[in-house]
């Protein structure tokens, strides 16, 4: 059966404009959210502009090629956002799961990006949210983000697993998988990025060679294990059990998520030109 | 294919009936006691509950005013300790500003927006009742100070860094301030959210933009406002909060923190939301004045693009609050100049509004006394609001009485004056009884003599010299009579809102029985019996003017052949079809009130606890679908 010939993506006849509520309210959110980021924003230029003395120079501390690397992926998961929403609106379902799970896969990506440079700037280079008004204002600006792309992930995630609700639900059974689902989407992202880390923690100590790798397998080896585990669980979780409850009817659910998501790739964009490269435009500190 | 086309939302879920999923917890479906109410997403009943919040933190407000005016009875007077005199006043402020007018404003737009536009309920029936419960989760955090050691919230309603740090107020009070904004704050852009969506999206049919009533395009605008400015004090008591708890150094002027941008942020959002307390009201004179003039409004489109563009200008403002910062000539005269700009539009409407009495056969019930009373005593208010648009007269002005004066002219004789009028006119169509007449008018004198007894003296007050917020003051500074005045005031003025509210309770109980529409009123609330039933329309009706009521009214049998070929064609459909009951809101609501609790006395473990089980809350209710059920009238 295809549904994609009998519905209208881009209108709903019971709203008086045509617009979905659903979408009409997240239009309305996000110019919300753009207000919050605005706000965050200024704040980190006012002090930019007049720094403390003793402030840390950004460019002493950034990682350009790291943040470059994880806006480039921001802005890829932005497209396998795109085609899942495609997806779901011609009512293919499993390409709809295939491309959340990358979309996922990228913001978790970003998200480790954040952990790494974080961990960078406090441990090796000694800027905490504390002891500088540049910390304070780059951490909570840049967390901010990071809090917004981790409720991404995790609302992805979310809709990932209403994907899997059989089409005849009338308990609490499937709610008990979902749950399982779930938990086992948190330990295999959170084990999947402490091994990560740990590898790229340990590459960059040593180099990679024989006793690095020995060393890495013998304090890293059951994370690495585990996060395996728990993707091949994650396989075994996502196989079809016969008809579900989502189809294109749920396309406005799945894009208003896009909206979202797209929403705070470009706020990205926003945060990277005016935190990081604005920095290197002006090397020599603020122009007054 | 058939099946596609319909929408879950229109076919109550995607379970046959009788299955209904279970979900920890079952749909509630009773209709009277005490679950019915916790569990309402009947926008009528949140309207109703967010105006007895509200009326109940009104009288609060009011008694901590009377407080604060026996001890600036007599000078030196000892009655209260200086400390107490600082709680007092920020609570004062904040109640009557997040705690009373906000939210009457919502429980107004709750009651009516649907019912003007000719919807059902609202586009998101249980995100309305979560804000209705997030709003009560944030005035408890902001009130339970009076009961604990740290004591009430005392750095002023709008907290000047760097009085909420550590350093000044170590103990809990600032933190129970903070979170009890923010929590509030969120309930504000929620509601807002989804009343923006209500009005653009749930018009009745020939329900065009240019045809809503002027109160449901000021609670769109007011909507707007509340999106776009909370965000920015939600950003700048984040600052605060991190100053606090992370040790940040926001506002930490030894680490360069610059006290300074507080006052910034806090006033992007500060002067737009003044308008978010005056736009509604000036929208409930706008149905008031028409009706009881017999007449339609005069210069709609113009009123429509006068509050619009108060709207936008009030974005443009917020630094005229701050004149005295020294923020150079050139940001001083641009300010001042947007602030003169922005009277042009306010008093456009103003003379909209004269032009609407001009000429009509005026009838001078309890609501038109209280619609002149607000169109007399704002323009007063907005007289003093000129004056200090003028940034040297300002910086004579600044935190002195005359402020006090102005925006007491303002808040009270503009926005409370209009939901006076606003309570007395709906008051029958909600609990379908007339409020008395004579006690109304009795109410009405006592408090507009009170009121301006209270806060004229205020302007010399100020003009000679007595600082806001002051504990006591000398006998030897000349400012004794007319403290005592304002102070006799202050006690009439209570009189007078006592006797208002002893009328509408014996109103509720005793009061003549009113019929639907016992004004001769021109909107579409008043074509429904009163109270409304809980569909509010039997057939959803088809707009064909302005005042759309009026219209009907005229033309009866056209209105009567299409109502009832909007109901057999609904009745085809299986009937009206109505929202289920939903325990969601209210638990996702409690927890972020308990997480607010222990994120205030730094029990961070327990806060994000309770953020979980928020976060669940809110995935079971999306799980539960909307439901719903079919009535037929």
């Amino acid at each position: 059966m295809n549904l994609a010939a009998t519905i209208d993506h881009h209108g709903d006849p019971s709203t008086a404009t045509g617009i979905p509520n659903k979408k009409l309210l997240f239009w309305a959110f996000l110019a919300s959210d753009c207000m919050f980021f605005g706000t965050l924003i200024s704040t980190h230029l006012v002090y930019r502009l007049h720094p403390p003395p003793g402030n840390p120079v950004p460019t002493q501390i950034f990682n350009i090629e790291l943040t470059s690397f994880s806006t480039f992926i921001l802005l890829m998961s932005s497209l396998m956002m795109a085609l899942a929403v495609n997806a779901i609106q011609r009512g293919n379902v499993r390409s709809m799961r295939s491309s959340l799970l990358v979309t996922i896969t990228f913001g978790l990506i970003f998200l480790g990006c954040q952990v790494f440079e974080f961990n960078d700037f406090v441990f090796e280079k000694h800027v905490t949210i504390t002891n500088s008004i540049f910390g304070s204002t780059f951490f909570t600006l840049t967390g901010t983000h990071g809090t917004h792309v981790a409720v991404g992930v995790l609302w992805l995630t979310l809709m990932y697993i209403r994907s899997f609700k059989p089409a005849s639900a009338t308990g609490g059974g499937w709610v008990g998988r979902a749950v399982v689902h779930l938990l086992f989407f948190a330990v295999a992202a959170v084990l999947a990025m402490y091994a990560t880390l740990g590898f790229v923690h340990a590459a960059l100590a040593s180099g990679v060679n024989g006793t690095m790798v020995a060393a890495y397998l013998s304090r890293y080896g059951p994370a690495a294990a585990g996060a395996f585990l728990a993707v091949w669980v994650l396989r075994l979780l996502g196989a079809e059990h016969g008809p579900v409850d989502f189809s294109a009817r749920n396309a406005d659910d799945v894009e208003s998520m896009g909206l979202y998501w797209h929403f705070v790739d470009i706020v990205w964009i926003v945060i990277f030109t005016a935190v990081y490269l604005l920095e290197y435009v002006f090397p020599a500190g603020p122009v007054r | 294919m058939a099946d596609a086309l319909v929408k879950p939302e229109f076919i109550g879920g995607g379970y046959p009936p009788g299955a209904k999923p279970f979900l920890f917890f079952r749909r509630p479906t009773a209709r009277t006691g005490l679950t019915a109410w916790l569990t309402t997403v009947d926008h009528k009943k949140i309207g109703l509950m967010y105006g007895m919040f509200a009326l109940s933190f009104f009288l609060l407000g009011g008694i901590e005013a009377l407080v604060i005016r026996t001890q600036l009875i007599v000078p030196n007077n000892h009655l209260i300790s200086a400390h107490f005199y600082s709680e007092l006043f920020t609570m004062h402020g904040t109640t009557m500003i997040f705690l009373a007018v906000m939210p009457l404003n919502s429980a107004f737009f709750n009651l009516l927006v649907p019912l003007q536009i000719g919807a059902r309920d609202v586009a998101f029936p249980r995100l309305n009742a979560f804000s209705l419960w997030v709003f009560v989760a944030g005035a408890v955090i902001l009130n339970v100070g009076w009961f604990i050691k740290a004591g009430a919230p005392a750095a002023g309603w709008f907290g000047y860094a760097p009085l909420t740090s550590r350093t000044f107020t170590p103990d809990i009070s600032a933190d129970l301030w903070t979170v009890g904004l923010q929590v509030l704050g969120l309930s504000s852009i929620v509601g807002s959210l989804n009343f923006i969506t209500t009005i653009i999206n749930l018009r009745a049919p020939g329900m065009t933009m240019m045809r809503l009533p002027v109160f449901t395009w000021m609670a769109l605008i007011t909507s707007f406002l509340l999106i776009l400015a909370l965000p920015s004090i939600a950003i700048a008591l984040i600052e605060v909060i991190f100053d606090r708890h992370f040790g940040t150094n926001f506002f930490e002027v030894s680490n360069g923190g610059q006290p300074i941008l507080w006052q910034h942020l806090f006033w992007i959002f500060g002067h737009p939301e003044v308008y978010i307390l005056i736009l509604p009201a000036m929208g409930y004179i706008s149905e008031i004045l028409p009706t009881f003039s017999g007449k339609p409004l005069f210069g709609y489109p113009i009123i429509v693009f006068s509050g619009a563009l108060i709207g936008f200008i009030g974005f443009g403002v917020w630094s005229h609050h701050m004149f005295t910062t020294g923020m150079g000539t050139v940001a001083t005269s641009a300010f001042a100049l947007a602030t003169m700009a922005i009277a042009v539009p306010t008093g456009v409407k103003i003379f909209n509004w004269i032009g609407t009495l001009w000429g009509g056969q005026l009838r001078l019930r309890t609501p038109m006394m209280f619609a002149l009373g607000f169109l007399w005593l704002f323009m007063m208010g907005g007289f003093s609001g000129i004056m200090h648009s003028a940034a040297p007269a300002d910086s004579q002005q600044h935190n002195s009485y005359f402020v006090v004066a102005h925006f007491h002219y303002v808040l009270i004789g503009g926005a409370t004056f209009g939901l006076f009028a606003a309570m007395h006119y709906w008051f029958p169509k909600f609990f379908g009884r007339l409020v008395d007449e004579f006690w109304g008018k009795v109410s009405f004198w006592t408090i507009f003599v009170g009121f301006n007894a209270t806060f004229f003296p205020m302007h010399f007050l100020g003009l000679n010299g007595m600082p806001r917020r002051t504990w006591t003051y000398d006998s030897n500074m000349g400012w004794n009579s007319a403290n005592f005045i304002a102070t006799m005031g202050a006690y009439l003025l209570g009189v007078g809102v006592l006797i208002y509210v002893l009328t509408l309770i014996w109103s509720y109980c005793k009061g003549r029985i009113a019929g639907p529409d016992p004004w001769d009123a021109r909107t579409l609330e008043w074509s429904i019996p009163s109270p409304p039933p809980v569909y509010n329309f039997a057939a959803i009706p088809t707009v064909h003017a302005r005042d759309a009521w009026w219209h009907e009214k005229h033309h009866p049998e056209e209105t009567a052949r299409e109502h009832t070929a909007h109901i057999h064609e609904e009745s085809e459909h299986g009937g009206i079809h109505m929202p289920d009951q939903s325990w969601y809101p209210l638990i996702s609501a409690g927890s972020l009130l308990v997480a607010g609790l222990f994120f205030a006395v730094s029990n961070y473990p327990a806060a994000i606890g309770a953020v979980v089980v928020m976060i669940a809350a809110i995935y079971l209710w999306s799980l539960e679908g909307p439901g719903g059920y079919y009535v037929r009238p």
